[in-house]
């Protein structure tokens, strides 16, 4: 890719400072001290720590139940992600359509991102609940079988991930809007004089054109998925029935912050990283090659 | 008008002046000592905490409690051990009843006994509830004090027991009645199950083996030492959850969720009866539709002895490393909150536990428990049973991670995946595995 | 010439008349499908939202009755002036919106020009600078947590405006966005820029920066949430009633500990009343996204 650059010996390190500082003081001096945790294993208040070596890496990876939380983060955050993106690019299409009472439109499709995570597992416990849930309750004249998350691991598992998804539709559909506008309309009507159908033109002009967005989109959609929706869990399910709905970054969240193992979970955090990082080189790679910039 | 330029002597010594007065705290003369209290009440009780604290920053001019929420237990925690290492840690910390062990041995805390021996305040150590304070005690010397403690009772629908014609100023007390009139109900319509739990593990696993007298966990429920094993998958650990397993096919037991998740199956109607903390009897009494009472937790009765059931809730740590006279105040707000008049306003306004038996008195002189029958409920579990040492209460190191190992272990024994057996025994290898863990950490 | 190229020219400044109206792209299909479509998905998405506002209008005996309601109760006023006075909602408000809109700024003003430099210079590093900003997004927060309060405690920034916003402003999403958006910019732009004499700076200015708003809306939108929301850190990192933002003031409305019943109402009511502000801010950005489009600079 011939790009055209600009020639300076100091402007470019003067430009990325600012944001270097804050990142070496804030996050990886802190990363740092925590996973070098992993090597330890330490008293919660900290004044007693000896050093373990690999000893909490290899409890980990001989304990089938840190497996099944793998499993588990692999098919939450794939289908977090898949519905996630997919659901927002049909929203904000319609969204952009030459119609009126588009800020409204807009303004309902984004404001749900602004809800609290906490507030928006408490409402969704309240529309899933077996006891008082009102889905189960409309269910109940559909169908005779009892999806009781409260034991059916499967069914608990679909309900944190449409609940996670639907916190983070906000945010996808806000870039795609973004996307979809800057689209100029003498392309569409390029297209238009070319006889192509609706389904074509989407496929053929809008898509490549906003793949940008949608590499940008599936990136971040699947890093929050890995690393931030414990907060979704944590107010419903908080990892169970069994350990149905227990993902890394939950098991982390419980093992560190509630049960103060924090050898155990700067471990945790390490493999967890390792993977993501593989995963989105393996992105950038590959992926990267379809998506056209220019 | 001319301009005389400033001469740099005089600049210099202003600007002196200027940084001395604004660098050099004033110290005012009669400024109150803070105390800071860190807790994790929520809501109403959030409300009674700061109405609590008032009353003794009102009582005396020299010290302020000052009372910051800091989220939940868990969190609560978390910060104070953050703070505490850079030196920023609160006097006063309130920490959940599974976090005993931790504090216990963590070498940042003063215990109780010893601060009110250093400032020399006399309290009245066995007036308090044997029980409640057996749970925070290290050879008969109280670590932390106790705040708002409580225990599992039973709640049972007066109304749904009247439709099925059973009995509604009895409740059931043992298990087979608690099988019998789920059945009556069920059979009946009142009620589409027999009952349910809140705090799986705290009620159907630890308060059941203390109540009739079963070791949860070896060397004395943990009290006598960090190598410990949990016992719950003996013979009567596995015959309490195979017979829940087995109603819960019968929905004579309904599986509501972990913590107070189940709350809503006993307020809707849809369970009759329900086995939940103490506490919530506030809480009830506001969003109950039906008339309701309370009993105390059934019991399978012979050849097991009936003891007192355990406490939970949380206790207030005072945390090390602080100057004398903050102690000084520290040690008179634990007095005061312990002093008879103001542990019978707090059990009056947030239903929990009074901590000692003259408040327990004057509440029954008062005629407190004649106007609030469900009160005494409680207390009665409490002080009536036969005090065992599997009853005294529970001191495990990562207890918190061992419920929840219990409570997803117990979802797959009613969700059918496990037996009974297999179930416990995994949870207890689990457990096992968490206690070796944290014995290592915390070597002595 | 394929539909990219036309796209390519009229991003090179070769661009058709102003419209006055935003562009969007038009399909025949009459409006009233799209409408309906919309209020469809709509009513979906936003339904949970509803369902939180009937909540917030009850008592708590018909918050947990069965089958639940779906219309509207009548209790709404007492609720929400509960929920406020319980959580001290006004000083609250002003915490969280000084938080929100320092880290959305914040972050927007220097992932901007770390991303510039990163797209439209050579220099020693610029791999290993966009991967070490990028990898910021690795590490979950509950594990980063008790060490960046070490670094904050030793700033001495605990308890301050500094402490609370400056370590949320660490992060790669902004940088790759505008990353992304600067790689769809024709090169002939910038060599025009650089035929007439513009600088690095002044290319940024005064061309990207025009170009860029839809995607600074839509940032912005994002970010300011995405501070709002924020509950760790300043649950951590606040010891006094002054310096506390909204959403912890809504948690502190819900009993965590299991013992006490939750009011749902009126967290229903206090979450309700948190949400103006992002509301707002959404309403307010919408002008943004179609301003970088009506530009008629140049």
């Amino acid at each position: 890719m011939h790009r055209t650059v600009f020639k300076s010996r100091w402007l470019p390190y003067a430009l990325v400072a600012p944001q270097m500082v804050v990142t070496v003081l804030f996050f990886f001096w802190p990363a740092l001290k925590s996973l070098q945790l992993s090597l330890y294993r330490v008293s919660p208040f900290g004044d007693k720590s000896t050093f373990t070596g690999l000893d909490n890496f290899t409890k980990l990876l001989t304990d089938p139940a840190y497996y099944a939380s793998v499993l588990n983060s692999f098919v939450f955050s794939g289908s977090v992600t898949v519905l996630a993106v997919v659901t927002a690019l049909v929203l904000a299409g319609l969204a952009t359509q030459k119609i009126r009472g588009l800020v409204i439109y807009r303004t309902l499709l984004l404001w749900p991102y602004g809800i609290a995570p906490a507030v928006a597992g408490i409402i969704f416990l309240f529309i899933f609940h077996p006891a008082y849930g009102i889905l189960p309750y409309f269910l109940s004249f559909v169908t005779a079988y009892d999806f009781n998350w409260l034991l059916k691991g499967w069914v608990a598992m679909a309900l944190v991930i449409v609940a996670t998804a639907w916190t983070h539709l906000g945010y996808n559909i806000a870039f795609y809007i973004a996307g979809l506008l800057a689209i100029p309309a003498s392309v569409i009507e390029a297209a238009d004089v070319d006889g192509a159908g609706p389904v074509r033109r989407f496929v053929s002009i809008v898509f490549p054109l906003v793949s940008p967005i949608t590499f940008y989109l599936v990136v971040l959609n699947m890093v929050f998925a890995f690393f931030e929706s414990f907060g979704v869990i944590d107010a419903v399910t908080k990892g169970g029935p069994g350990q149905s709905t227990e993902i890394m970054v939950y098991k982390l969240y419980r093992d560190g912050f509630i049960g103060l193992n924090l050898g155990s979970s700067g471990a945790q955090s390490v493999i967890l990283m390792a993977i993501v990082i593989a995963l989105t080189v393996l992105q950038f790679r590959f992926a990267e090659k379809k998506v056209t910039y220019r | 008008m001319p301009q005389t330029k400033p001469s740099r002597r005089s600049a210099l010594t202003a600007l002196v002046l200027v940084a001395a007065v604004l660098l050099v705290p004033a110290t005012p003369a009669l400024a109150k000592t803070e105390i800071q209290f860190w807790h994790a009440m929520t809501g109403q009780l959030n409300d009674a905490v700061n109405s609590l604290v008032r009353q003794f920053n009102d009582s005396q001019s020299e010290y302020e409690v000052k009372p910051l929420q800091k989220g939940n237990y868990a969190e609560a925690l978390t910060a104070a051990i953050a703070a505490y290492r850079q030196r920023q840690a609160p006097n006063i910390v309130q920490v959940f009843e599974v976090g005993t062990q931790t504090m216990m041995l963590s070498g940042a805390i003063l215990p109780v006994y010893q601060l009110m021996k250093e400032q020399e305040i006399a309290v009245d150590w066995k007036d308090f509830i044997a029980p409640v304070v057996g749970y925070y005690s290290k050879d008969g010397n109280l670590y932390s004090m106790p705040f708002n403690s409580s225990t599992p009772i039973l709640f049972y629908n007066k109304d749904a027991f009247q439709k099925a014609g059973l009995d509604p100023t009895k409740p059931p007390q043992t298990w087979k009645q608690v099988e019998e009139y789920s059945k009556k109900l069920i059979a009946s319509g009142a009620s589409k199950c027999g009952f349910s739990t809140g705090w799986p593990s705290w009620v159907q696993v630890e308060n059941m083996h203390a109540m009739h007298d079963q070791p949860f966990a070896s060397k004395h429920n943990g009290f006598d030492g960090l190598d410990v094993e949990l016992l719950i998958n003996r013979e009567f650990g596995v015959k309490h959850m195979a017979q829940l397993a087995a109603w819960q096919k019968e929905n004579v037991f309904s599986y509501g969720g972990r913590r107070g998740d189940g709350d809503p199956k006993f307020l809707s109607g849809d369970c009759a009866m329900y086995m939940q903390s103490s506490s919530l009897i506030g809480g009830f009494t506001k969003a109950a539709t039906f008339k309701w009472g309370t009993g105390q937790l059934p019991h399978y009765g012979a050849p097991y002895k009936h003891a007192t059931s355990i406490i939970g809730g949380a206790t207030l740590w005072v945390m090390k490393g602080k100057s004398a006279n903050e102690n000084r105040g520290t040690a008179r707000f634990l007095k005061f909150i312990s002093d008879t008049n103001q542990q019978m306003w707090w059990h009056v306004t947030t239903g929990y536990l009074a901590i000692s038996n003259s408040a327990v008195k004057n509440l029954e002189a008062g005629y407190h428990f004649k106007k609030n029958p469900d009160q005494f409920t409680a207390f009665a579990q409490l002080t009536k049973g036969t005090v065992t040492p599997n009853s005294q209460g529970i001191r495990l190191g990562n207890f918190v991670q061992i419920r929840d190992v219990i409570e997803a272990e117990m979802e797959n024994i009613f969700a059918g995946k496990k037996s009974a057996k297999q179930g416990l025994d995994d949870a207890v290898a689990k457990s096992n595995d968490l206690l070796k863990e944290f014995a290592a950490a915390n070597k002595q | 010439m394929s539909a990219v190229d036309v796209a390519r020219m009229e991003r090179a400044g070769v661009r058709a008349a102003v419209t006055d109206a935003p562009r969007r792209w038009r399909i025949p299909w009459s409006a009233l499908l799209v409408h309906a479509l919309l209020i469809a998905c709509i009513a979906v998405v936003v339904f949970p939202l509803y369902f939180a506002f009937v909540i917030s209008t009850q008592n708590i005996q018909q918050v947990v009755q069965r089958p639940p309601r779906l219309l509207p109760s009548t209790h709404l006023p007492e609720n929400y002036v509960e929920a406020w006075q319980k959580s001290d909602m006004g000083l609250m408000l002003r915490n969280s919106a000084v938080m929100a809109v320092t880290v959305a700024v914040g972050k927007i003003v220097i992932s901007m020009l770390s991303a510039f430099a990163i797209v439209y210079f050579e220099f020693r590093g610029r791999a290993l600078c966009f991967w070490m900003i990028f990898v910021t997004l690795m590490l979950p927060v509950p594990v980063r947590l008790m060490s960046t309060y070490e670094v904050i405690g030793t700033l001495g920034w605990l308890n301050s405006y500094q402490g609370l916003t400056v370590p949320l402003m660490a992060s790669a999403t902004a940088t790759f966005l505008f990353r992304q958006f600067y790689l769809t910019i024709p090169n002939e732009l910038a060599e025009a820029a650089q035929l007439d004499g513009a600088g690095p700076l002044r290319f940024l200015f005064r061309f990207l920066l025009p170009l860029s708003w839809a995607n600074i809306a839509a940032l912005f939108v994002v970010l300011f949430i995405f501070g709002w929301n924020q509950y760790l850190w300043p649950l951590m990192i606040t010891n006094t009633e002054a310096m506390r933002t909204v959403v912890i003031g809504l948690e502190q409305l819900i009993p965590r500990s299991g013992t006490d019943l939750p009011t749902w109402n009126l967290i229903m009511a206090g979450a309700m009343m948190a949400l103006i502000p992002p509301v707002a801010i959404i309403i307010f950005m919408q002008r943004w996204f179609v301003k970088g489009l009506v530009e008629s600079e140049k």
